[in-house]
């Protein structure tokens, strides 16, 4: 039987948190199909609303209901979740000290036919300038409900940048997380691949296969939080392989490899190279077009990594 | 402590309370004393006679909650609060001084009695729908107030939140609009029209009230009505003035962050004392 998406496994997780805690509430504003929680309000009634086309008066809700002891995840798109609605979430969520989780699905070009209205490569730089918010974006279905799991039991607000459909698996049943500790998927000495989500770490993982064929000697590390950045992991990587490529799905400027080269120009000064999207809006097109046409591929992610050596 | 309404300690204590916000803004010099002024009454007749609150129990969970969502008016608030004993009444004397507790803004991780933080305009009302379904989740007999600003109507937040909360029945939430006819810039007539704005309410299906804002007799008769609404929610229009009491402030469209000398404090707080007089 074929893995379940990532947002049925998201579905499931939420519920088996419902199903222990009654205090657990789904907010959707109208994407509750799409975003794989129909199962959820079906089960849970009581613990479900659905804002309609209303993102802001959802997150409003989400934080009273914090405010009331409960612990809230508001589902929408990412692009509604980020652009939209970051006002209110700053304000009645974060700077409120509440405990709302955010999910943000289909981002960047994982959004597909949607488009360029839809394809958010800016949300974990929108995000990344809230204090105390944790941002993350799990690679695969094993690590999002170990995730999730992690982010509903936080005192912080959370932002879960979520694949939606399809299925990963890169870890083994079993394997243990924690937000804020990115995992090392492959050892290396000659340089260190970040990466981080489902799209790009199981590419990042292929160009190191193809790097070794070469005979460079990569690191791949899945840097699954995006705040806070594994301050100590990137330390050890840089020290040990002198060079840092980043790969996301977002702005190369404002996201995950953003962070790490801020760190690293403060701390430990080594060639960083962050890969993502540059200076460009979003457009339709199938997935394998637009990894195609972003540089999204393992092998355009060698290319780079065999330069940046 | 509940005042007897119509004995003129409502009233009595609306002046108290409208002094002690001259004084907190007249200190620092600057602050929004207009749409502070403009709820006294509202505030006066919600915490001393219909509120469930308890200043020795702030956190007591089926309290009733009330959501400031034009959150500029927090020194208003604020004098209430000291006034019931959440904190100190010297307190006031720190407003938006740095370190403070009371900020402008309400700020519920500062401020003892602070619901809800607020302070970007539209944002309460849905945050007090969210109190109101946890409220109704939890089974409590209580409930959500909140309050919201003539000029804050105009964000379509309020709108959304207008749809949701009859969608929802929510009979556990009642709001009220300070209607002082003033935006920021200038009349809301001019500004930003708001017509009929009872129409609109009962369009989204509210029950809707209007009344006498400066008057807390009828504030308390119309929330009694506003609790036997079952069903939906109820919003209350509240006929006000922008900087009700304070000379140099009412009825002025500068008064919303205005700047005004001691002598303009000291002087209204004394014409306020005045009129003390007249209930004695």
């Amino acid at each position: 039987m074929p893995d379940k998406d990532m947002r049925d496994v998201y579905c499931e997780t939420l519920m088996e948190l419902a199903r222990e805690n009654r205090d657990i509430v789904a907010l959707d504003a109208d994407l509750m199909g799409a975003d794989g929680l129909t199962a959820f309000f079906r089960e849970f009634p009581e613990q479900s609303i659905n804002t309609g086309v209303a993102e802001a008066n959802m997150i409003g809700i989400a934080s009273g209901l914090s405010s009331m002891g409960k612990i809230p995840f508001a589902n929408t798109f990412a692009c509604f979740a980020s652009r939209r609605i970051y006002d209110q979430f700053f304000i009645s969520s974060n700077y409120s000290g509440l405990n709302v989780n955010l999910t943000g699905t289909d981002p960047g070009i994982s959004c597909q036919y949607n488009g360029g209205t839809h394809m958010t490569f800016e949300d974990f730089g929108i995000m990344r300038n809230t204090p105390n918010l944790i941002i993350y974006e799990p690679s695969d279905i094993i690590s999002l409900k170990a995730l999730v799991m992690q982010a509903a039991a936080s005192p912080n607000c959370t932002y879960l940048r979520l694949h939606r459909k399809d299925s990963n698996r890169i870890y083994n049943d079993g394997e243990t997380f924690e937000l804020g500790k990115g995992k090392v998927l492959r050892d290396g000495t000659d340089l260190t691949i970040i990466a981080t989500g489902f799209i790009l770490v199981p590419e990042a993982l292929k160009a190191a296969g193809l790097l070794a064929e070469k005979g460079i000697n990569a690191a791949v590390i899945d840097m699954h939080t995006v705040k806070p950045i594994d301050e100590d992991l990137v330390l050890e990587y840089a020290k040990k392989t002198g060079a840092i490529l980043t790969c996301e799905n977002h702005q190369a400027a404002t996201g995950m490899g953003s962070a790490v080269a801020t760190f690293l120009a403060a701390n430990y000064p080594v060639k960083v190279v962050t890969h993502g999207i540059k200076e460009e809006f979003g457009e339709v097109g199938a997935l394998p077009y637009l990894k195609e046409r972003f540089g999204f591929t393992a092998e355009a992610i060698a290319e780079l990594a065999a330069n940046l050596k | 402590m509940s005042l007897k309404k119509g004995s003129g300690e409502m009233e009595l204590k609306a002046l108290k309370i409208r002094k002690m916000i001259i004084k907190a803004i007249g200190d620092i010099g600057i602050g929004h004393i207009g749409g502070s002024l403009s709820i006294v009454e509202v505030l006066t007749a919600l915490y001393y006679e219909c509120m469930n609150v308890d200043p020795e129990n702030p956190g007591k969970e089926d309290r009733d909650r009330l959501v400031l969502s034009k959150g500029h008016a927090g020194p208003a608030l604020y004098a209430v609060l000291a006034d019931k004993g959440f904190f100190p009444v010297e307190w006031l004397a720190t407003l938006n001084q740095g370190g403070t507790n009371l900020p402008s803004h309400c700020d519920r991780k500062r401020t003892p009695g602070i619901d809800m933080s607020t302070g970007s305009l539209g944002q309460g009302l849905s945050a007090a729908i969210g109190i109101a379904l946890g409220c109704r989740m939890n089974k409590f007999n209580n409930y959500v107030y909140a309050i919201i600003g003539d000029g804050e109507s105009d964000e379509g937040q309020i709108w959304e939140a207008a749809m949701a909360a009859s969608h929802y029945g929510l009979d556990n939430l009642i709001a009220f609009t300070d209607y002082n006819k003033m935006n920021i810039d200038g009349y809301t007539r001019d500004i930003m029209n708001l017509d009929d704005l009872g129409a609109k309410w009962s369009a989204f299906n509210w029950h809707v009230q209007r009344v006498d804002g400066h008057r807390t007799d009828l504030i308390v008769d119309a929330v009694g009505r506003a609790q036997k609404a079952a069903g939906r929610p109820s919003m209350i229009i509240l006929d006000t003035i922008k900087g009700k009491g304070a000379a140099f402030a009412e009825e002025k469209l500068a008064s919303h962050n205005m700047a005004f000398s001691p002598d303009d404090r000291d002087s209204a707080i004394a014409a306020l004392t005045e009129k003390e007089k007249t209930y004695a």
